[in-house]
């Protein structure tokens, strides 16, 4: 008998616990405003400064209610967010990284192209107020933006003064090119350095963005803007040519390989490692380095015509799911029209190391003293735009492409393992790339 | 005396292993089912468009190398952990029951390893193989190895199976230790005064006395390591390099959520289904008749 008082109790204070609930949930309804989900996955500092790119927007109008949440990294909000599209409940702003790219786009009928959400809301939406490398990645070849770009960086190079200094190189004059950087590299270890170069995303930097900056193609088809036909191009003889440098230099101890991610940042942060290659967007992590370094475009072959032309991009850019109503579409074109304002733009800048979308934003930043201030902070936007884009180094769009970078990486490690020659790791991923591709035309075509 | 429980109500059997049933069905016929749908199907990643292809997707997997070479590296890695594992806790078991002072000092330290989750196992073996400054990485380099596990496929597999076998020795620890401890002493006596020494003693009375412990292990252990072992090699290397830690049930999850190809995922998974069904039924059709009780 004891036990079922306890449990008639138990049953008393459940229900009263949901009748506060409900009273609770008749609270919230009254704030009738149109609620915006956006999945993201931007944790940590980054995190915190998007729900203070939110806020301003809540607060700013009364409308609409944008709801910011993180559903983990990048792969996992996306694979929430086809979950969640299946079950009706996708959210209506989606935060993409570049690789997932090719996969959006085939998916039409689950996403709203960006340049209609906004021509539909009245919105003038003129591309060309956009720095074209960045949108150039988000828009169909002829200039449709189908994408918001949010958060986008490239890679750059980063070097600790101190240990120039003492190998005896100016720390004011990094190498420029790939040429002068032996030399730095057989005197940086001479002055006792176990770790002269390392660089994180190695596919990104050596392959993708080595590509652009040489103008010469990664893929056919414009590096696949222009159709799913496109063919890996990336076992080219300068393809070749680089990554045989770099295996010379790894087995010369002048180069280290550290991992395929961002891995190899801790060892430049503690100071093991004298250079290292990583995204613009890394700038934050290195700020409480206990010794003195700078920022540097990437190096190039300077026999090469047309080098350096520009970098690419990485990073996410935000994509409208499908199947919700007007009212809300209108709520985030005035998100997206709020995201873009030159003050939301410097402050997203500044503050994360990601990169401006306008050129308004980088003008206003660069009037305000920040680059003065910060040195090298303007490098990711100059090395972006050093040249108009050419059909080379306009952006990437591959179908598969998350799988593509991990046969590049496989490949990759077995050169730097010895196991196969540049050229054979080159042809096979390649060939293994290319099987990857036909597979998605095919899926896509069914 | 009737020793049998006797339902008088022809519906309260039913009732009371209902929730067991609705827990089988919603949790595991209902996803087997949808794995085996989905493997016949190839869709866009949000399920927009549909289309039957019949076998494509796992003619697809067979003539794909890699998934060919995941079967090796299972066969290997299972067996490795398996092997390894057992012979280990097995040492450590009697051992463990020869010893009178502080015995219970011991086992609680040998049973410990098992509340640690794999991808904690997974982190704390990076640590300890971390190439540069990890301490049995550094003392490896001391001895003139090349030690780079992200770079050297042989290397990864003896990370990952050193983990993985470690988490479960205190498992395997536990079931011998209660085995050992059920053999009736005057057995082992009464072989001792025939003039039979400890090893002798080992392989003729306790190992056959042990056998269905043994056995029940071996089954657990397999499944543990084509499994349970995900979480130690995701933290470890994500099977790497070069796919040389690549085991079947990494690649499902792989192709499932990075690659977001369902289909080819579903298929694997139906695959590896059938094999686990396979292995379950050899066991214990053929092994367990060998099993003394």
């Amino acid at each position: 008998m004891k036990s079922a008082g306890k449990l008639a109790r138990a049953a008393v204070t459940l229900l009263a616990g949901t009748a506060i609930l409900a009273g609770a949930g008749q609270a919230l309804a009254q704030d009738n405003r149109i609620e915006i989900h956006w999945w993201h996955a931007m944790a940590g500092a980054r995190g915190e400064l998007l729900n203070q790119l939110v806020e301003g927007f809540n607060k700013g109008q009364d409308k609409y209610k944008v709801i910011a949440t993180n559903k983990g990294n990048y792969p996992e909000a996306m694979t929430a967010a086809m979950a969640a599209f299946r079950a009706g409940k996708a959210p209506h702003i989606l935060q993409v990284f570049e690789v997932g790219t090719g996969t959006m786009m085939a998916s039409r009928a689950a996403i709203k192209p960006v340049y209609q959400l906004m021509q539909e809301n009245g919105y003038k939406f003129d591309p060309s107020t956009y720095i074209t490398s960045v949108t150039g990645y988000y828009s169909t070849s002829d200039g449709k933006m189908l994408s918001y770009p949010f958060n986008s960086s490239t890679p750059i190079m980063y070097y600790n003064k101190d240990a120039f200094a003492k190998a005896g190189l100016d720390p004011e004059k990094p190498p420029r090119t790939w040429q002068e950087f032996e030399p730095a590299l057989k005197k940086l270890k001479e002055s006792g350095s176990t770790c002269p170069f390392i660089t994180s995303w190695q596919t990104w930097v050596h392959l993708e963005n080595f590509s652009a900056l040489h103008n010469v193609p990664f893929a056919t088809k414009a590096n696949g803007l222009d159709g799913l036909d496109t063919e890996l191009k990336f076992n080219s003889p300068l393809h070749v040519r680089h990554i045989t440098t770099l295996a010379n230099w790894m087995k010369e101890g002048l180069m280290v390989y550290g991992g395929r991610k961002n891995e190899p940042n801790g060892k430049f942060a503690s100071g093991e490692c004298a250079i290292l290659m990583e995204s613009s967007a890394g700038y934050a992590s290195f700020t409480k380095a206990p010794f003195k370094w700078g920022m540097a475009m990437l190096p190039y072959y300077s026999d090469v015509q047309g080098a350096p032309q520009n970098s690419i991009i990485g990073g996410a850019s935000l994509w409208v799911m499908a199947r919700h109503t007007p009212e809300e579409y209108k709520g985030v074109a005035q998100f997206f029209d709020y995201l873009a304002a030159t003050e939301n733009q410097v402050f997203w800048h500044t503050k994360s190391g990601y990169l401006p979308i306008t050129p308004m934003a980088y003008e206003t930043t660069k009037s305000s003293g920040f680059y003065a201030a910060n040195p090298g902070t303007d490098v990711s936007v100059r090395q972006m735009t050093l040249n108009p884009p050419t059909e080379n180094s306009k952006g990437l769009r591959l179908g598969n492409f998350v799988q593509i970078r991990d046969v590049m990486d496989e490949e990759l490690e077995a050169v730097w393992s010895g196991k196969k020659q540049p050229k054979e790791a080159l042809d096979t991923a390649v060939e293994r790339g290319n099987r990857l591709l036909r597979q998605f035309e095919r899926d896509v075509k069914r | 005396m009737e020793k049998r429980v006797v339902f008088h109500n022809k519906y309260l059997p039913y009732l009371l292993v209902a929730p067991q049933i609705a827990i089988t069905v919603i949790f595991f016929f209902w996803p087997a089912s949808q794995a085996i749908v989905q493997s016949v199907l190839r869709e866009d990643a949000f399920g927009v468009s549909s289309h039957f292809v019949g076998l494509d997707n796992f003619i697809a997997l067979f003539e794909d190398e890699y998934y060919l070479n995941s079967f090796k590296v299972t066969a290997l890695f299972s067996t490795l952990v398996t092997v390894i594992g057992l012979s280990l806790s097995l040492l450590l078991a009697v051992t463990a029951d020869r010893i009178i002072r502080a015995a219970t000092l011991y086992k609680t330290f040998l049973i410990w390893p098992y509340a640690v989750a794999p991808a904690v196992a997974g982190a704390l073996w990076g640590f300890v193989f971390l190439p540069g400054p990890g301490i049995v990485a550094y003392l490896l380099q001391q001895m003139g190895v090349d030690w780079n596990f992200h770079l050297n496929g042989a290397q990864a597999m003896f990370v990952v199976v050193v983990a993985a076998t470690w988490k479960q020795i205190s498992y395997n620890f536990l079931f011998f230790l209660a085995g050992l401890q059920s053999i009736p002493k005057s057995l082992i006596e009464a072989a001792a005064i025939d003039g039979a020494g400890p090893v002798r003693r080992f392989w003729t009375i306790v190992l056959p006395l042990l056998s269905p412990t043994l056995f029940f292990l071996i089954v657990v252990n397999v499944v543990y390591a084509f499994f349970e072992t995900f979480g130690v090699i995701h933290s470890l290397t994500r099977g790497g390099p070069a796919k040389a830690t690549e085991i079947l049930v990494y690649k499902v999850w792989y192709d499932g959520f990075e690659a977001q190809d369902l289909g080819g995922s579903s298929a694997q998974s139906v695959i590896l289904m059938a094999i686990v069904i396979g292995l379950t039924v050899i066991q214990f059709r053929y092994i367990e008749r060998k099993v003394h009780y």
